[in-house]
């Protein structure tokens, strides 16, 4: 153990601290007196692991799963999944029957590709199950140190942890289980938890357990350790917990305050003792869990709805067959007299007897379906997955996409939502950790009025690129210098007049020095000092926190030593030069909440003067300050607004020196105020500080740049050509939000700003009255009056791109049912939409509003636990796998490492996905449709009773291998523009998003292209050979013959549609196109080269019939061209007069105009919608201002 | 893209690094299929290539529609409609109580006119219309095994309702078998002198060979109440008996010729054939028409007109195409990437 944590190990936190979450009393004992009763019904011998396992047995065990299957339910479970499907319910269904006489074709052949495709999708569903069970595995088998007994801790598995057993849970670790906090490092057995994973936030939560269990904080003294509990039952709430423990005879009243929640993780705390109480499933945080939402895709609902029409058209058919069936077959017996006598209709059964028509009228509608299933693709589901699964890969190994400072590739963590990644029409991404990186950068500072530091922002670098010229610093360019001295993470500050100890010969040096000082004090950091090195490094709450710590460091003022009524730190005395240790008193500390924008600390100095240093926002430091204290005011205030247009954080930095009555008096107010129990604590407190903090003298402000992540500006600027739109919905304050906006180029000068919040003062009023109905409902009205006003602005307008930005108060009324709906029409008229200060349930409640307002696909992307609520509301969810935890990953769809990945992801590969799997569906269809027809028309030529012309098995593999695989090597392969191409036309996208590829016209193209394809090769194929001999020796055409004639044209035609589909045409779509003909003739071959009991009507069909006669190549050939002359011809037309984008680019880029940029840019922005966002619509905007004033320079006076 | 990335990882200072690098661990491999950059042909149609393709299908159409066309011009075909011709002009009202009674005279005589030389050998066809043989019913209503072995002489089941007579399995059973055409046909020439019709090696080898067995004879066939069509010689197996072959090899269509036999002499032009006729076969009750054909084959079949034009047709739909896309070319070429067919454009709106 570290001498610095040993050091800490005696502070007392708890009084340092005044977080809110500190330790309460309980006024209510009604809680604790159901224990025992229903509900409340728990009970653990805490520590009796190997002694008495009485009682806890009964209780889960801590394995936890994730799977969806067991070994023994993987079979029943999974064959449900795939027949909760409709289509394949269907082929179960026509499996089913096809064992009766209805069906027309023998059973094996209706069973085997129905076998070959579910067990395709039940093997891919093991895969993936299989995957999850490693997961689980890992988490399952991480160690934790458990008592065993006699006081030595040995390392166990989670998945064995017992209810009862107490465990060791050391710095940085997960709790493996819900815990009971007995004891810690600390003397009053306090801990941090992060809950980051529960419910998203950031900052340390403080624990503590109960006074009686703090001193048993060795491994020694938990040999005779003996406790028992009471407690609730598992359940779901978070916040709450009731129990008692028996100790030492006597009764204690446990809180949530005792309880440390699993997947939680331990912070600043080296290491703490607890009791198992809730194990695996009955965790709170796996009660609280709900099953991720499972989404399915635009296109596959689409796809759903042409599988009900095809199920339509194929009742329909088999309706009319069978009316026509039974009419036919009724007119066979008219008394004696038999019409077709050859059919026996006087003997007949059933299925075809005349004296019961409509029975068998009834029976052949059954064996139609039966027939005319093949319309239905039996493949396509299988299909549709197996392409995603290798779309996913792809996107999984695209180098593009691989982070290497993180060492992380994208990865696509479920394979069903490739394709709507190309249709995006709205992005709502979270800020921080998103866009920025969530690390803080002290840049900047004023003191005395006197600004400091050179470093250059990427607002500052993003106006200068505005402006079009680099903006130089020093000589250099700071965005793309790559070895900096400056590494030390949270600190970019340089300005020579400062660093290296230059600030005393500063004018205002002593100033300079109570700045920094107070940098170095007032806060909540813990330092830590590595033994060895004597660098010290810091455990701030925030990260902005600890810029300053860091910053004061770096500039002298090394805060190295924490106790609990000190803090020591080195700074440089001006007089001796030296570095001198200072160790002031720390009397109190003051802690910032959101209400009161501030934090301060009460010190005594070394010579026993009394300081309260305060450092806050300037909406509420300001108005604080002395008479005597606003001598730098207006030059602050001025750095200030700078400071905030370059998209910095500031906080205004002031003191004021206390007499000590002064102190005494607030202190005794204050500790009261602290120790008591009444509701308005917290409003005492307040009460205590507002007299204190007041008359402060101003030293300067601070600015922290809150960075973006690299590449977020150019990547918006794409999306937003591709025509996507951006929400930002954050958590942070209105300025902070607005900052970034700028520096994203979501917002920009000439952009008409609609802001909506509640700071009126009749509202403020109201709030202070405090009645809750009163407030809402002006709240209400204001918001809405704001969303009208801003309607009425918007519709005036019809030139400005205008800006929405919403706070999260006004966001909680403008949710309402009664105008969510004109929130969101002003919302969509609005070139940029932010919206701050939302809390995750806001987040997921406005990408609700957007979907289902718009009916557009939206994405959300994020990065912390606070944005999983709107990574599952959104129809795709994007998780940064940056350093927020696991949590926004673990719910997300697909996971990167960077915001500027998304710009690959969406136009490349979600381009070629949605285009991809667009028109692999419409080929399915359309090569169904040919295979179908034929069949349903040939039945028109045997009066409608069911005989097809193929043999069984044409028809059972034509689904699973003449036809699917070219199918599949487009799905997975086809590229119409290659990506360099996708990225340099953004606006290509808009096919997705306008769904140009998958709309009802396009489908019924294909549809009508398979029926007229399909009339044509039915018509020639029985034309040409029927009813003369068809070769030398006189024979003529029997029903296999043109059965295998007709069939092999059907491959020949589906497959060549195929190769003139294709428009990126590889070796492998060469293998699988041209493959699959040959292997159709591959199977005649062989199958008709079986015994002729088992080949029946094919054998030696090919060798002896169909080979030897010239016409039959004949047939094939001209049936193929024409069949194919149609689609070739409109193609050609739509190709060269009506081309579609890619078309175009297609065009440029064979012309080989790709490379002179005049006429590509021509080219795009006669085709670019003028874009509102991103900063080459600020350039655009700043030209078009240019040549307006240039206009109106020169126009004749 | 530079590698100065802001070092994004890590919030607070003093969060630990847990996962200390080994380096690139996750770095994709490089290869030009995982990166999706194949080598690949990436056809556009181009209006040169759309005219060649459309050129090169004429090219290749037409001659072979010449040739199909001339070949099927070689072929000498003569069809003869008998089945109202053959019934007594007495009977004309009652043609199904005339053709199923028993005792009627059925003989009917036919002289066809020989309009071009017939070279040998000449085919004779039957040919049945609005006949389905292609009904479910009928097509199923057979016994494969029974046809094969003389041991699944009692496989029967699939063949109903034709299945047995008189408690024992008819060989062959089944509708098909049953239904089997009867007319006979004879033909000799204006000088009396007989034409022989070979009826060997008018079914296929495979159906010979392996579809109906040598040592499978007729047995119990048309011995029920029902007499369908023709009967069989019990004592030829039926291997040989090839009208029973020819005619189980069901058709496509509901019109549809059948081989009767071959007449291995010339026929010359202007030659009277007379045909002798037995017409026993009832098509009248569902008023099916009944053809003899003659007809000598080219190496393409017999005479089908249907190939050459098709090829023509289509050979010259292609050319046509081809010639408009040149005009249309020429005429109205069209500025490349042309943005304003657009959809967005044509109708601007949202942002």
């Amino acid at each position: 153990m570290s001498a610095g944590a040993r050091s800490k190990k005696k502070l007392h936190f708890s009084k340092i601290y005044s977080f809110n979450c500190g330790r309460r009393r309980f006024n209510n004992d009604d809680d604790h007196s159901q224990i025992g009763g229903p509900g409340f019904s728990r009970v653990v011998y805490c520590n009796e692991n190997g002694v008495s396992e009485v009682g806890n047995q009964n209780y889960a065990d801590n394995y936890v799963r994730s799977t969806k299957y067991t070994p023994l339910t993987f079979i029943p479970k999974s064959l449900f999944e795939q027949f909760r499907r409709v289509a394949n319910f269907f082929f179960l269904v026509t499996a089913i029957l096809s064992f009766t006489d209805l069906a027309p074709y023998t059973a094996v052949s209706a069973v085997l590709p129905l076998i070959v495709v579910i067990s395709a999708s039940m093997v891919k569903e093991g895969i993936e199950d299989w995957q999850r069970k490693q997961q689980d595995h890992e988490v399952n088998n991480r160690k934790v140190k458990v008592h065993r007994g006699g006081g030595v801790f040995e390392p166990r598995e989670w998945k064995k942890l017992r209810v009862g057993d107490v465990v060791k849970v050391e710095k940085d670790e997960f709790f493996p289980a819900d815990l009971l906090l007995l004891s810690s490092c600390y003397e009053d057995a306090v801990c941090y938890v992060e809950t980051m994973n529960l419910d998203g936030e950031t900052n340390l939560k403080l624990k503590q357990s109960l006074d009686v269990t703090s001193t048993i904080n060795e491994d020694s003294s938990f040999s005779n350790f003996k406790a028992g509990v009471k407690c609730e039952d598992p359940n779901a709430s978070l916040y709450t917990f009731v129990g008692t423990m028996e100790f030492q005879g006597q009764q204690y009243a446990l809180s949530p305050q005792q309880l440390l929640l699993r997947d939680s993780k331990l912070r600043n705390t080296d290491y703490i003792y607890g009791a198992v109480i809730f194990t695996g499933q009955d965790t709170k945080v796996i009660q609280n869990s709900t099953e991720a939402p499972s989404k399915r895709s635009g296109i596959e609902r689409r796809m759903d709805s042409i599988i009900y029409f095809m199920f339509f058209i194929m009742f329909l058919m088999s309706f009319l067959g069978s009316i026509y069936f039974g009419i036919v077959t009724k007119k066979d017996l008219n008394g004696d007299q038999q019409k077709r006598w050859y059919l026996a209709p006087d003997r007949s059964d059933v299925y075809f007897d005349p004296n019961r028509a409509p029975v068998a009228a009834l029976y052949h509608f059954l064996t139609g379906l039966l027939l005319y299933s093949y319309l239905i693709p039996i493949s396509l589901y299988v299909s549709i997955e197996i392409v995603k699964v290798l779309q996913t890969i792809f996107i999984n190994n695209d180098i593009h996409m691989y982070y290497e400072e993180a060492d992380k590739p994208a990865h696509a963590r479920t394979s069903n939502l490739t394709e709507e990644l190309g249709q995006i029409d709205t992005i709502l991404s979270d800020k921080t950790g998103t866009l920025t990186c969530n690390s803080m950068e002290f840049i900047k500072c004023s003191i005395a009025g006197t600004a400091y530091g050179r470093g250059v922002t990427e607002v500052e670098r993003a106006m200068a690129k505005r402006m079009g010229s680099p903006l130089i610093v020093n000589g250099r360019d700071h965005y793309f210098d790559s070895d900096s001295s400056l590494s030390v993470k949270g600190y970019n500050f340089e300005d020579e007049r400062i660093t290296n100890g230059y600030w005393i010969h500063e004018q205002r040096s002593d100033v300079i020095q109570k700045f920094f000082r107070l940098l170095a004090i007032c806060h909540t950091a813990i330092p830590d000092v590595d033994e060895e090195t004597g660098k010290v490094t810091y455990e701030a709450e925030s990260p902005d926190e600890a810029a300053f710590v860091i910053a004061a460091r770096e500039l002298g003022f090394e805060f190295y030593k924490r106790t609990q009524t000190t803090i020591s730190f080195i700074e440089l005395d001006p007089v001796s030069k030296k570095r001198v240790e200072r160790t002031y008193e720390l009397l109190n500390v003051l802690e910032f909440n959101s209400a009161r924008k501030r934090m301060s600390v009460i010190v005594r100095d070394e010579d026993g003067k009394l300081l309260l240093l305060c450092k806050g926002a300037d909406s509420v430091m300001f108005e604080r300050l002395a008479k005597n204290g606003i001598e730098f005011e207006e030059n602050t205030k001025k750095h200030v607004n700078q400071y905030a247009d370059a998209g910095l954080r500031t906080l205004i930095l002031a003191y004021r020196e206390l007499t000590e009555d002064e102190y005494k008096a607030f202190n005794e107010k204050f500790t009261e105020a602290k120790n008591s129990v009444s509701a308005d604590r917290d409003d005492l407190i307040d009460q205590a500080t507002e007299g204190i903090e007041k008359d402060l003298i101003l030293l300067g402000a601070t600015a922290v740049e809150d960075k973006l992540q690299q590449g977020v500006p150019e990547c918006i600027d794409k999306l937003a050509q591709a025509g996507i739109k951006i929400w930002v919905l954050t958590g942070d304050k209105m300025e902070t939000a607005i900052n970034i906006g700028f520096s994203c180029s979501l917002l920009r000068e000439g952009m008409k700003q609609i802001i909506i919040i509640l700071e009126s003062p009749d509202i403020i009023a109201a709030e202070k009255a405090g009645d809750e109905n009163v407030i809402s409902k002006i709240s209400k009205e204001s918001v809405k009056k704001q969303i009208l006003a801003g309607k009425a602005k918007v519709s005036a307008s019809t030139s400005d791109p205008f800006a929405l930005i919403i706070d999260g108060k006004s966001l909680a009324y403008a949710l309402h049912d009664d105008i969510k709906n004109t929130f969101l029409e002003l919302a969509v008229r609005c070139a940029s939409v932010i919206c701050c200060r939302s809390s995750p349930k806001q987040k997921a409640l406005v990408t609700r509003l957007v979907k289902e307002g718009t009916r557009k696909t939206t994405l959300a992307i994020g990065d912390g636990a606070n944005d999983v609520g709107m990574l599952q509301e959104a129809d795709i969810g994007v998780g940064i796998s940056g350093v927020e935890g696991m949590q926004a990953v673990m719910s997300s769809d697909i996971a990167i490492a960077q915001f500027r990945f998304l710009e690959r992801l969406l136009l490349v590969h979600g381009h070629w996905c949605y285009r991809r799997i667009s028109s692999m569906i419409c080929y399915f269809f359309y090569k169904n449709i040919v295979f179908g027809t034929t069949i349903f028309l040939y039945e028109a030529y045997t009066s409608f009773s069911a005989q097809p012309a193929y043999n069984d098995w044409y028809m059972s593999l034509y689904n699973v291998f003449f036809t699917s695989l070219p199918a599949i090597a487009l799905g997975v392969f086809d590229q119409d523009v290659s990506a360099r191409f996708c990225l340099k036309f953004p606006l290509l996208y808009q096919e997705g998003v306008q769904n140009t590829l998958f709309r009802w016209r396009r489908i019924f193209g294909w549809m009508l292209n398979g029926v007229s394809s399909s009339i044509i090769i039915f018509f020639l194929c029985i034309r040409a050979l029927n009813p003369e001999s068809y070769r030398k020796n006189g024979k003529t055409a029997g029903m296999e013959a043109v059965g295998a004639t007709m069939y092999t044209c059907v491959v020949w035609v589906v497959n060549c549609q195929m190769a003139l589909a294709v428009s990126y045409f590889t070796l492998l779509q060469h293998i699988f196109i041209w493959g699959g003909i040959i292997l159709w003739y591959i199977f005649l071959l062989g199958y008709g080269a079986l015994p002729a009991s088992i080949s029946t009507t094919a054998y030696r069909v090919f060798v002896e019939t169909l080979a030897p006669a010239p016409s039959f190549w004949f047939v094939t050939m001209f049936v193929s061209i024409a069949a194919l002359v149609p689609y070739f011809s409109y193609k050609s037309v739509q190709m060269r007069f009506f081309p579609p984008y890619h078309g175009m680019i297609q065009w440029i880029r064979y012309e080989g105009n790709c490379d002179d940029p005049d006429y590509v840019n021509m080219v795009r922005q006669r085709s670019i919608r003028t874009t509102t966002v991103g900063f080459t619509a600020r350039s655009i905007a700043r030209d078009n201002n240019l040549y307006h004033l240039n206009l109106e320079r020169h126009a004749p006076k | 893209m530079n590698a100065n990335a802001p070092s994004s990882s890590s919030g607070g200072a003093g969060s630990p690094d847990v996962n200390a690098p080994r380096r690139n661990s996750k770095r994709p491999k490089y290869s030009r299929f995982t990166q999706q950059e194949l080598p690949a042909c990436k056809p556009i149609l181009t209006p040169k290539w759309v005219i060649s393709a459309f050129m090169l299908v004429t090219v290749v159409f037409i001659p072979i529609g010449l040739v199909s066309l001339f070949a099927s011009r070689d072929v000498v075909e003569i069809v003869d409609r008998y089945d109202n011709a053959c019934i007594p002009p007495g009977t004309k009202s009652q043609k199904v109580q005339h053709i199923q009674d028993a005792r009627s005279n059925k003989t009917c005589v036919r002289s066809l006119t020989v309009t071009k030389r017939m070279k040998q050998p000449i085919y004779v066809y039957y040919q049945l219309d609005n006949y389905y043989q292609n009904h479910r019913r009928y097509v199923k209503s057979r016994s494969d095994q029974q046809l094969r072995n003389r041991g699944d002489e009692n496989d029967t089941s699939s063949c109903d309702p034709e299945n047995e007579a008189n408690g024992m399995s008819i060989v062959p059973c089944g509708l098909i078998a049953w239904s089997l055409f009867n007319d006979t046909f004879s033909f000799s020439t204006r000088n009396n002198s007989q034409l022989n019709v070979n009826k060997r090696e008018i079914s296929w080898k495979s159906d010979r060979d392996e579809k109906f067995g040598s040592d499978v004879f007729p047995k119990n066939f048309q011995n029920g109440s029902l007499i369908g069509g023709g009967r069989l010689n019990e004592s030829i197996p039926l291997s040989q008996q090839e009208d029973l072959i020819v005619w189980m090899r069901t058709a496509a269509l509901p019109t549809f010729r059948k081989l009767y036999g071959k007449i291995e002499v010339d026929i010359e032009e202007g030659e009277t054939i007379n045909v002798v006729l037995e017409n026993r076969y009832n098509t009248y009750s569902f008023s099916g028409k009944k053809k003899l054909v003659l007809s000598t084959t080219s190496w393409l079949g017999g005479k089908n007109n249907f190939i050459g034009i098709a090829y023509l047709s289509v050979g010259g739909l292609c050319f046509l195409l081809a010639s408009t896309f040149t005009i249309i070319y020429l005429v109205k070429p069209r500025h490349l990437g042309d943005p304003t067919y657009l959809s967005w454009n044509r109708n601007p709106g949202g942002h």
